[in-house]
Parts: structure tokens; C-alpha cells; sequence
């Protein structure tokens, strides 16, 4: 069984209130405020890229070395989940079926 | 809010909760998803029941659980899931003027409760904010119904998936669900060719960087992402403004 730690108990309470942060960020205070132009318009990038940042190299890095082998069943898996999200824009429908192609290429061919 | 008797006994609070209910299956295959991959990781019992509790946001868990495994420095992770948030800081500014009238800490509350699907689903139903105080009450209540719906829904999922996790032995892979999820996610804020941009130079710069200590790679990436597309709007203002 897996077991307990402060370190990780901290980084839960710490992105707990990461959560309330950006959820409430403007109405934490009562007077009207405005984010520097620069800050409003980052705010259109950052969630993007760090989703990127974070799914990419689980997608296409072994232990952060670059695959070298088409026969590794995230690469087919990613390609059909992202597809059909653009087809049918339902994140549920891209996690369904990119399961449905990397169960069988993971368990089935041992890729 | 929706252990104030003013808003569950609000006949719009039962509205929120029917028009979020079509959303409920794909809300708790995510938490479902999300408890699976939380104890996959590692984690204890605990700490996933903690997570689930407390976090309440899967993409920015569901983001912070590699970089955990990998022993990240806790700054490092805290900015990631900061950085995965941004986009709640959007949806707050938008949702300030119908909110501004109550106190602070039940602005904060609401807030905290309000994701994704509720912030699109009450901001459609309410392109304005309620002029009268039964106006504003009733906004206020199909939010709470929104929310609590949404929450519920959220909350169950992923103990269930905390619960069966242990059942599935850890070769099948099945964290990798997790990512695809943050992958839809990441396709559905796909909406300009600018945040096109803004991933792709981040996933490259993130493979490019992974050598980095401390995970630094993720910090970097989107430092270079959202500098670059930055500069770029600089350089051709007009026709990229809209993005």
C-alpha cells in the first residue's frame, strides 16, 4: 500500500489554494482593478501551454528521450483522441477512444 | 453555496441542476479517471481522498501528478497547476459584476466551486448580470444548483475510482487516460491559430528542455510559449488581435 508524506500533504493544501486563487481572483478584492495589458493578454496563452508543456513529452518521451520507434501505442492513441475531439469537440469521446486504440496495442501486441 | 437555504430553496436552484445534468456522465468518467490515476501514481488513500477533496480542479491535479512522481520541487509544481488555472482568472473577471454584491467570503465560495462547464453554462443562461436584488438572487441560485450538481458528480466519481484502482493491475496502463484527458482539454482551448502556436512551442520546448533539473522544462516552456506569442502579436498586431 502506498503510504502517507508531509511533502506531498503540503502540495495538496498548496494547490488547494491555488484553486481558490485563480477561481476567485477578481473578486477577492472589493475595488475594480485591471491586470497590465501585457498580464490580459498572457492569460490567453499560458493555460495551453502548460497543458502542453506537461502532455507532450508524456505523449512522445520514454524517461524524456525522444521515441524512436513508430510502435508505441500513445503516438496512435493521442493522434485518434485528438481527431475526435476536433470532430465531435467532447473531451470524453477523446479519452474513450484513445483508450480504445492504446488498450489493445499496449495488452494485445505488448507494445 | 449550496448549503445556504436561501439558494437550495430557490426553485432556480433546481433549474442549475437539471441543465448541468446532461454534462453529469462526462463529469464523473473524468473523476473517475482522476481517482485511478491519482493512486496509480503512488499515492496513498489518503492523499488521493485529501486531493479529491480539497483540489477540486482535475486538470491541474491530473498535471501536478508526474511531476510529484518525478519529485519536483514544490514551487515547480505549485506553478504549473497556477499556469493550468489561468484560465479560471478569465472566467472570474467575467464573472465579477454578477457576483460583486454579495460578501466576500461567499464570492470567494462561489468562486472555488465554479468550473469549467458551470462558468460556460451560467454565463450563457445570463448574459447579463440580474439588475434586481430577485434577479441576482435568482442568478446566484442556479449557479449553486450548477455547482452542486457539478461538484457531486465530481466528488463520487473519483472516490469510486480511488476505490477500484487498486483492482486494476498498474501494466495496462491505464494513467494514460489521464493524459488524454489533458489532451482534450488542451484541443478544446485550442481556439485561435495564436494558442495553436502557443502549444506547439510549448511541447517543443518541453521535450527540447526535459534535461533540466527539478522539472524546470515545464517552467521554461511556458515561459518561451507565452513570451513568444507575445512578441509575435507585437510584430503583427491587427490581424492577430482577435485571438
Amino acid at each position: 500500500m502506498n503510504h502517507t508524506d508531509f511533502w506531498t500533504l503540503g502540495i495538496i493544501i498548496g494547490l488547494a489554494l491555488v484553486t481558490v486563487l485563480t477561481r476567485s481572483f477578481f473578486f477577492i478584492s472589493s475595488k475594480s482593478w485591471q491586470l497590465p495589458h501585457w498580464a490580459q493578454r498572457g492569460l490567453q496563452y499560458a493555460p495551453i501551454a502548460a497543458l502542453s508543456a506537461v502532455v507532450v513529452p508524456e505523449i512522445v518521451t520514454v524517461q524524456g528521450v525522444l521515441v524512436t520507434t513508430w510502435q508505441d501505442p500513445r503516438l496512435f492513441a493521442a493522434v485518434v483522441g485528438a481527431g475526435f475531439y476536433f470532430w465531435r469537440r467532447d473531451v470524453l469521446l477523446t479519452i474513450l477512444t484513445g483508450m480504445a486504440v492504446y488498450l489493445p496495442l499496449h495488452l494485445g501486441l505488448g507494445w | 453555496m449550496f448549503f445556504l437555504s436561501r439558494l437550495y430553496r430557490h426553485p432556480a436552484f433546481v433549474v442549475g441542476m437539471r441543465e448541468v445534468s446532461p454534462q453529469s456522465p462526462g463529469i464523473a468518467a473524468w473523476g473517475l479517471m482522476t481517482g485511478v490515476a491519482m493512486v496509480k501514481s503512488g499515492m496513498s488513500l489518503f492523499e488521493a481522498s485529501a486531493m479529491t477533496l480539497l483540489v477540486f480542479a482535475g486538470s491541474s491535479q491530473l498535471a501536478a501528478i508526474p511531476l510529484i512522481v518525478a519529485g519536483a520541487p514544490a514551487w515547480v509544481i505549485l506553478a504549473t497547476g497556477f499556469c493550468v488555472n489561468l484560465r479560471f482568472v478569465v472566467f472570474s473577471l467575467h464573472l465579477r459584476p454578477y457576483l460583486m454584491h454579495l460578501p466576500r467570503w461567499q464570492r470567494m465560495f462561489h468562486g472555488y466551486l465554479t468550473a469549467d462547464i458551470s462558468y460556460v453554462l451560467f454565463t450563457r443562461k445570463y448574459p447579463q448580470p440580474g439588475e434586481t436584488p430577485q434577479e441576482r438572487l435568482a442568478q446566484e441560485a442556479y449557479l449553486a444548483g450548477n455547482d452542486f450538481l457539478n461538484w457531486a458528480s465530481w466528488i463520487v466519481a473519483s472516490f469510486v475510482g480511488i476505490a477500484l484502482a487498486n483492482l486494476i493491475p498498474p501494466s495496462w496502463g491505464l494513467g494514460f487516460a489521464g493524459i488524454l484527458c489533458l489532451l482534450g482539454i488542451q484541443c478544446s482551448l485550442a481556439s485561435s491559430r495564436m494558442r495553436i502556436l502557443s502549444a506547439a512551442v510549448a511541447g517543443v520546448a518541453a521535450v527540447v528542455a526535459y534535461s533540466l533539473p527539478l522539472k524546470l522544462n515545464i517552467v521554461v516552456a511556458i515561459a518561451v510559449a507565452v513570451i513568444l506569442c507575445l512578441t509575435v502579436e507585437q510584430l503583427k498586431p491587427a490581424s492577430k488581435a482577435q485571438a
